[in-house]
């Protein structure tokens, strides 16, 4: 019974990872068309900036922030001055990504050498809390918060304001709503570097539990590939469900039947993919 | 865009017969095992890239999820050989597995076209990466499965260098054969139709998601032999062939030589393999080179360097035939080079 319910708790909190994860790459997805095979660097970078900033005894928010903040400006500079080169050529654009996900992997591995980091929590989330009986990581059920306190930012942002609407203009129809005079180039990059931030963001989180090493980048990524598969492309709350049954699946997957782990993890996706080949809750095909 | 090879057949001819001479004398002339090995290595890779091409070049479908295909076949190879079982047997099994592989592959990801595609490609090549590397009771996990011994097809032994290269200079001469055979048939017509303009194929009656079925298993078929040939070539495999990296290696292979071609993904076999040896002589950054060669590529030669080569030869030549005759003979040996060594495999 404990073992269930420790597994039930890592699941949520790789859950709410997936989702600062994938949040972005639906967004960006459903935006420019493109699958940014960049995110799981993002997501790898942003973690190393991080473990960097905690070296230097910088507190773990400001670090998890300044991550963030720094790779929404990297994020947003690859859309402006590489993908915008190439704008309508969609290949060329999801190839260009590709290629920028090696040089990124390889630099990290230069300089952050490929010794697994391992940040301590937060000071004051360190340790578990006792209920009913059982013991619960503190720092696993922050993340669950942190993660569920991003997505009603998301939704509110997406859903309550100017901005937002401007951004579900462009998902529904990019055309159209530069027509009607919504900046669509700018958000593009606005997007680009949102969905960088809330990787970077998720990395530094993710840390004390995952912990950074080289190969994070593409373990990442087919994971943000299947929670969007499954939910739905520039729906965040396909990317919410998706990450949940993903975090679920992978945790449960790999305690139950470990050699095959990543089969369960395919499974969804074949049933989503031949009965509902949208997702969850996308409205356009893939 | 369509098999610019048809077009201008006597230069053609005479260039296949001069490379073909090439190939077959090459172990004569280069002497060394080791750079036997890389011309191995090239015409291995060649036949992948040609197999990709099918769907990327011809279909239009970029996958990036061909090295899942590829390790399958080697990894088939390398467990039934390790099972004890004979070289024949281990092949066709490889062959069959990768064919069903390949069919599952196909039914999933032709659930969409373009951009979807390759997004699903990725994540089953994936999926089949963690298998490899997880499910250690099969696959021997990390550690990867010794090959101990390479055929030996009607009593020759493939055990040395110069007999590997010509078991590899036959398969690929068949899978050449075939890609053109494919190229000129109404098959490739259909499948470059159904590239073209789906909708028009449908309205005549054609079956798009069959002829992309079929162009799959195609693909698939040639991956399959090409990882076969890798694992007898390195008799070993491990998880690192099913990543993401080899997919990419290969779809720059087809990409840099220009796609659609049948000179392209060999002259970007040789490129990638050459450079991949070359580099990891003196760096330990290929990774880093290849990416850095893919976002150049992307940005700068799109069309890729055979049909970019082929475009500069013609405006050389018509350059060249008009009035002034004596400046341009200066500049024609310039844009040669990448010309013939574009059209020589």
């Amino acid at each position: 019974m404990t073992l269930w319910i420790t597994l039930a708790v890592n699941s949520i909190a790789l859950g709410g990872l997936l989702f600062l994860l994938s949040a972005g790459f639906s967004l960006i997805f459903g935006l420019m068309r493109i699958p940014n095979l960049m995110h799981g660097s993002f997501f790898m970078l942003g973690a190393y900036f991080g473990v960097s900033l905690l070296n230097h005894q910088v507190n773990f928010w400001v670090a998890a922030l300044a991550s963030g903040a720094a790779m929404a400006v990297i994020g947003a500079a690859i859309e402006r001055l590489l993908l915008r080169r190439l704008a309508g050529q969609e290949l060329a654009q999801v190839l260009l990504t590709l290629g920028l996900s090696f040089i990124v992997a390889d630099l990290c591995l230069m300089i952050w050498t490929g010794d697994p980091w391992q940040p301590p929590p937060p000071p004051d989330l360190r340790g578990a809390v006792q209920f009913a009986g059982l013991y619960f990581p503190i720092y696993r059920l922050a993340i669950v918060v942190i993660a569920v306190a991003v997505a009603v930012a998301l939704w509110l942002l997406v859903d309550w304001t100017r901005l937002g609407a401007m951004i579900r203009a462009g998902v529904d129809d990019a055309p159209i709503a530069r027509v009607v005079g919504i900046p669509v180039s700018l958000l593009f990059t606005l997007v680009f570097g949102l969905g960088a931030a809330l990787a970077a963001f998720g990395g530094v989180i993710g840390a004390p539990y995952l912990s950074v090493y080289p190969g994070l980048d593409a373990e990442m990524l087919p994971l943000a590939l299947i929670v969007v598969i499954l939910g739905g492309t520039g729906s965040l709350l396909g990317a919410l469900v998706g990450s949940f049954i993903i975090g679920f699946l992978y945790n449960f997957g790999q305690a139950m039947f470990p050699d095959l782990a990543y089969v369960i993890l395919f499974l969804p996706m074949l049933v989503v993919l031949v009965l509902r080949p949208q997702g969850l809750f996308g409205k356009g095909t893939l | 865009m369509s098999a610019p090879v048809t077009r201008r057949a006597a230069p053609g001819v005479a260039l296949l017969v001069i490379a073909l001479a090439l190939l077959a004398t090459l172990p004569a002339w280069v002497g060394n095992a080791y750079y036997i090995n890389v011309a191995s290595q090239i015409l291995l890779f060649a036949v992948f890239a040609l197999a990709l091409n099918v769907l990327v070049g011809y279909g239009g479908l970029v996958s990036l999820g061909h090295a899942g295909l590829f390790a399958v076949a080697g990894y088939t190879t390398a467990l039934m050989l390790q099972a004890g079982q004979g070289h024949l047997a281990a092949d066709v099994a490889a062959v069959g597995v990768t064919l069903v592989v390949s069919a599952v592959f196909a039914v999933l990801a032709l659930r969409a076209t373009g951009i979807g595609f390759l997004m699903i490609t990725l994540a089953l090549g994936q999926i089949l990466w963690g298998i490899a590397y997880r499910w250690a009771n099969l696959t021997n996990g990390d550690n990867g499965v010794n090959v101990s011994t390479r055929p030996a097809p009607f009593g020759i032994s493939l055990a040395g260098a110069q007999s590997f290269y010509f078991a590899t200079l036959v398969v690929f001469l068949l899978a050449l054969a075939t890609m053109a055979l494919f190229v000129r048939s109404p098959f490739g017509a259909s499948l470059r139709g159904a590239r073209d303009q789906a909708r028009r194929m449908t309205a005549l009656g054609y079956n798009v998601w069959l002829i992309r079925f079929l162009a799959f298993l195609f693909s698939g078929f040639w991956s399959g032999i090409a990882g076969i040939l890798f694992v007898y070539y390195n008799q070993f495999i491990s998880p690192q062939i099913a990543a993401l990296q080899t997919s990419a290696e290969v779809l720059l292979m087809v990409i840099s030589g220009g796609t659609a071609t049948l000179a392209g993904p060999i002259v970007g076999a040789a490129i990638v393999v050459i450079m991949k040896n070359v580099v990891s002589a003196y760096v330990v950054r290929w990774n880093m080179v290849l990416g850095l060669i893919f976002v150049a590529i992307i940005t700068f030669m799109p069309e890729g360097l055979v049909p970019g080569s082929a475009r500069l030869w013609r405006w050389a030549w018509r350059r060249a035939k008009t009035p002034q005759k004596t400046a341009p003979q200066k500049t024609t040996p310039q844009m040669t080079t990448p010309a013939s060594r574009g059209d020589r495999p």
